[in-house]
């Protein structure tokens, strides 16, 4: 690896992170090394961070080497890839279960026995002094599991309410808090307190303590799930590039590769960076991006993207985007951002959050009161049990856990489909469309225009002589069918002849001269003013429109010589991806600037009913506002090109990518796959997960709405029931669970494509 | 019982104010000093911070607890969501921005602070 090439020099201030800095003393000495690096204007230790800015212009390499020659271990803070966050993002939440499991076992090894014996009928009440000094001894080792099993429930709960804010620790600290309190008033001054009162809720304290923990660790490990799909992407990024340097193939880490560096990529490997094919041929599978399961050919010329596996052949390629700028960097940094963001639905729970606490605890206190006021005896039990069960079992973490998961699954889910979608909103809104709006050229038909049929009239021309003369007139043309015909010349290596008094007529064709010949090319009407015969091909060109293609007549001297149709072919899964659409209810409209007739059979063929056709482009968006007008939620499909304006008014703009050109801004949900049926998938992820959203919300909204009464005693007046605090706290560790698994659920979806 | 239920009142009409009416003064001028926001137990630390109107500006978020809600925040009004990592300084890049108060807030807004721009 050359070392001036792959490290940068840069004059801007960068950061270093240092590693095995343990004491204060330490900043110093690493200030003076990085200050006397040649180049280092200035060099700052935020001890508390581990990190130092230097300023400079100075190699980032040589700043490294001057900190571990002192004995510390440093990296650019630019060097961390996405890779490395999240595996050091997965051993922090392994940390973090595995407390949350040991602090479980410490808070159920008092709980658990404690539970029995009650449940065993074991009196739980204070009366002889034995009883108080045993009680005693539970109640103080039930506070040493509340400091060491549930110290991160009081500190929060603490360090919030300092903050004029409430959350889920200050319920359980309250609750658990309590109901302690409450049972160490027992033990001190039975007395104080009437005699069939005199109970102790320690089980309750150190088993709604362990349960919680419990289900936030299976929590952890849940969510772990929820981002599997972010994880397979940041994963299709290749480790290492083999590149040429000094005219020798070498490896390097993927972070050192240059613009415009050669890249050699061999059979089975992974493309590493973006790049231009330079030598060389393949077939590369963009399934991973794209979802489209075909390989795709790769020849001199084609792009090449990173994360795609290469099949067949090895190929050698300049890199066009490296580092963050690749497709597949922007592809993980756009279902990031989408992932966290929120769709409208889930702003009522958001609403509801910001209350939901103080009005638990409210709850709480209203319950208390009542009981100690209405309640029968012991009432002053029974207010302190209803009082410590509501808190525990009202759970803000599932009504606020809900929508964010699911919108998780549902993005990723999406990606893996081909399908990125900007944000919750557009989830949402896709869920919801009623109109679709499919542009013609390039979104149900290729959008290359190929010459399909040649029928010769005259058998002394054969095909080929008669694609020369065509081509050789259309080389000279700008409309946009010629381009269609020259390059069907081109592959076939046909050589234009000269074309001499080239003369377009509008709107017919074009008249020009071949040596002594005279020469005609162009419709119907051109033929009919120059008086050709055209017989029996009059309906064999009729034919050939029905088929949605466009005849284009040719003459050599006033003679018809040949008809050549050209047509942008329909993409093969059209039809079906558009059946899908209809099939789910949504009313397809065709929308293209082409004529009538090609228009009409076009939409026959794929089965849309309604066209908008000779649509000028800059009326597109009207089309879009007339649906609109109709009440429709209208999408409209396009390729983002001169559609922009029309996909931006659309309630869903959706840009049909060509393989993985994400550079798409318009649009509000990107289609890496030329295919249809990703927009079908798109609409099917988003109903899904709208679907799922609502099942969470419903549920988290359920649970609290009929929970928290429950918990308070409503039933006890007419059922006799009153929840125990240790089953409301089993409800609540498992309520937020079930929602992330429901959330889960989702990964399952697969959309039904055929 | 008279006093015990009015004590219970009280105590409802504190936490009314504690939680709903009271607006706290206190904020940070990143414009004066570099800020780092501390995200642990529940709190961004600190939560309100004062930036400048219409330049560009970089926030330091450092996270120290492991709970999964620490690890994402948001701010909403500029679709900016980022992962935290534990113990791992994060700067947060943000656009420039017309003068107001912007929320920031973790995926359940269990977390949350607020941007005064000025």
């Amino acid at each position: 690896m050359n070392s001036i090439e792959s490290s940068i020099k840069d004059t801007k201030a960068q950061e270093l992170i240092i590693d095995g800095a343990g004491c204060a003393s330490c900043v110093g000495k690493i200030e003076t090394a990085l200050k006397n690096v040649n180049g280092v204007e200035n060099a700052q230790m935020n001890f508390a961070l581990r990190t130092v800015v230097v300023d400079g212009e100075v190699d980032s390499e040589d700043l490294v080497q001057a900190i571990e020659s002192i004995g510390y271990n440093a990296r650019s803070a630019e060097d961390t890839s996405d890779d490395e966050l999240l595996d050091e993002k997965e051993i922090a939440d392994q940390k973090y279960y595995t407390s949350l499991m040991r602090q479980m076992w410490i808070a159920l090894g008092l709980g658990v026995p404690l539970m029995i014996y009650s449940i065993a009928g074991g009196p739980m009440t204070v009366e002889t002094t034995l009883e108080r000094g045993i009680w005693l001894f539970i109640g103080i080792l039930c506070a040493a599991i509340m400091y060491f099993a549930g110290k991160h429930f009081y500190v929060g709960a603490w360090k919030s309410f300092v903050n004029h804010s409430a959350n889920m620790d200050t319920l359980i600290a309250l609750g658990t808090g309590t109901a302690w309190i409450y049972s160490m008033v027992v033990v001190f001054f039975p007395m104080a307190v009437p005699e069939m009162a005199r109970h102790v809720y320690f089980e309750a304290t150190a088993m709604i303590i362990g349960l919680i923990d419990l289900g936030l660790a299976l929590e952890v490990k849940a969510r772990g799930r929820t981002s599997e799909a972010i994880k397979r992407l940041i994963g299709l990024q290749a480790k290492t590039a083999r590149v040429v340097r000094d005219k020798k193939e070498v490896d390097i880490a993927i972070e050192q590769v240059l613009l415009n560096d050669i890249v050699r990529v061999r059979p089975g490997e992974k493309i590493p960076v973006d790049g231009l094919v330079i030598e060389g041929h393949t077939s590369i599978d963009e399934s991973m991006l794209t979802g489209e399961p075909m390989p795709v050919a790769k020849e001199e010329e084609d792009e090449v993207v990173a994360g795609t596996l290469n099949k067949t052949g090895s190929i050698l390629f300049k890199a066009t985007r490296v580092g963050k700028d690749t497709a597949l960097a922007q592809i993980i940094n756009m279902v990031k951002r989408a992932q966290n963001s929120k769709p409208p639905i889930g702003r009522l729970a958001d609403a509801i959050s910001a209350y939901f606490v103080p009005v638990v605890m409210i709850i709480s206190i209203i319950s208390a009161l009542v009981w100690l006021n209405f309640g029968p005896d012991p009432a002053l039990a029974f207010a302190v049990v209803s009082a410590t069960t509501v808190l525990i079992i009202a759970c803000p973490c599932a009504l606020g856990l809900a929508t964010p998961m699911s919108v998780m699954v549902g993005v990723g889910k999406a990606a893996e489909a081909g399908v990125l979608i900007r944000n919750g909103e557009a989830l949402q809104t896709a869920s919801k469309i009623t109109a679709m709006i499919l542009d013609k050229t390039g979104t149900i038909t290729e959008g290359s225009p190929t010459v399909t049929d040649i029928l010769v009239a005259d058998k002394s021309y054969t095909e080929k002589y008669i694609l020369t003369i065509a081509s050789s007139i259309e080389s000279r043309s700008e409309h946009p069918l010629a381009q269609a015909i020259v390059d069907s010349a081109i592959a076939q290596e046909i050589d234009p002849e000269d074309i001499s008094d080239f003369q377009a007529i509008a709107g017919h064709g074009i008249e020009a001269k071949l040596e002594d010949h005279h020469l005609l090319f162009g419709n119907q009407k051109l033929m009919f003013k120059k008086g050709v015969f055209l017989g029996e091909f009059v309906s064999k060109a009729q034919k050939l429109a029905d088929e949605a293609k466009t005849p284009m007549y040719l003459a050599i001297d006033n003679k018809l010589a040949a008809i050549i149709a050209v047509s942008d072919p329909i993409k093969e899964d059209s039809i079906e991806a558009i059946k899908r659409l209809q099939n789910s209810g949504i009313r397809v409209v065709m929308l293209t600037g082409d004529n009538r007739a090609t228009a009409n059979a076009v939409a026959k063929k794929v089965g849309i009913k309604e066209v908008f056709a000779e649509v000028l482009p800059e009326d597109k968006s009207n089309k879009v506002a007339e649906l609109q007008a109709q009440n429709e939620i209208v999408g409209m499909t396009g390729d983002g090109i001169n559609d922009a304006p029309a996909l931006a008014l659309a309630n869903v703009g959706f840009a049909i990518g060509t393989g993985t050109d994400v550079a798409i801004e318009s649009a509000d949900i990107t289609l890496m796959r030329g295919s249809l049926h990703g927009l079908a998938d798109a609409i099917a992820v988003s109903k899904a997960t709208l679907r799922n959203i609502k099942q969470n919300l419903f549920g988290a909204f359920i649970y609290n709405v009929a929970g928290v009464p429950f918990a308070a005693g409503l039933l006890y007046p007419f059922f006799g029931l009153l929840l125990n605090p240790v089953i409301a706290g089993a409800a609540m560790a498992f309520s937020s669970l079930t929602v992330v698994s429901n959330a889960n659920r989702l990964r399952l979806f697969k959309p039904q494509e055929h | 019982m008279m006093i015990i239920n009015l004590f219970g009142l009280v105590l409802i009409a504190l936490i009314i104010w504690w939680f709903w009416l009271y607006k706290p003064a206190k904020a940070i001028d990143s414009t004066m000093e570099s800020v780092t926001v501390i995200v642990n137990n529940g709190v961004y630390d600190p939560s309100r911070i004062i930036v400048a109107k219409g330049k560009e500006t970089t926030l330091n978020f450092l996270r120290k607890d492991g709970s999964p809600c620490a690890a994402t925040v948001i701010f909403p009004d500029f679709e900016v969501s980022e992962e935290l990592l534990v113990d791992e300084n994060k700067a947060i890049e943000l656009p420039s921005m017309a003068p107001g108060q912007y929320p920031f807030h973790c995926p359940m807004k269990m977390y949350s602070g607020t941007l005064i721009v000025e």
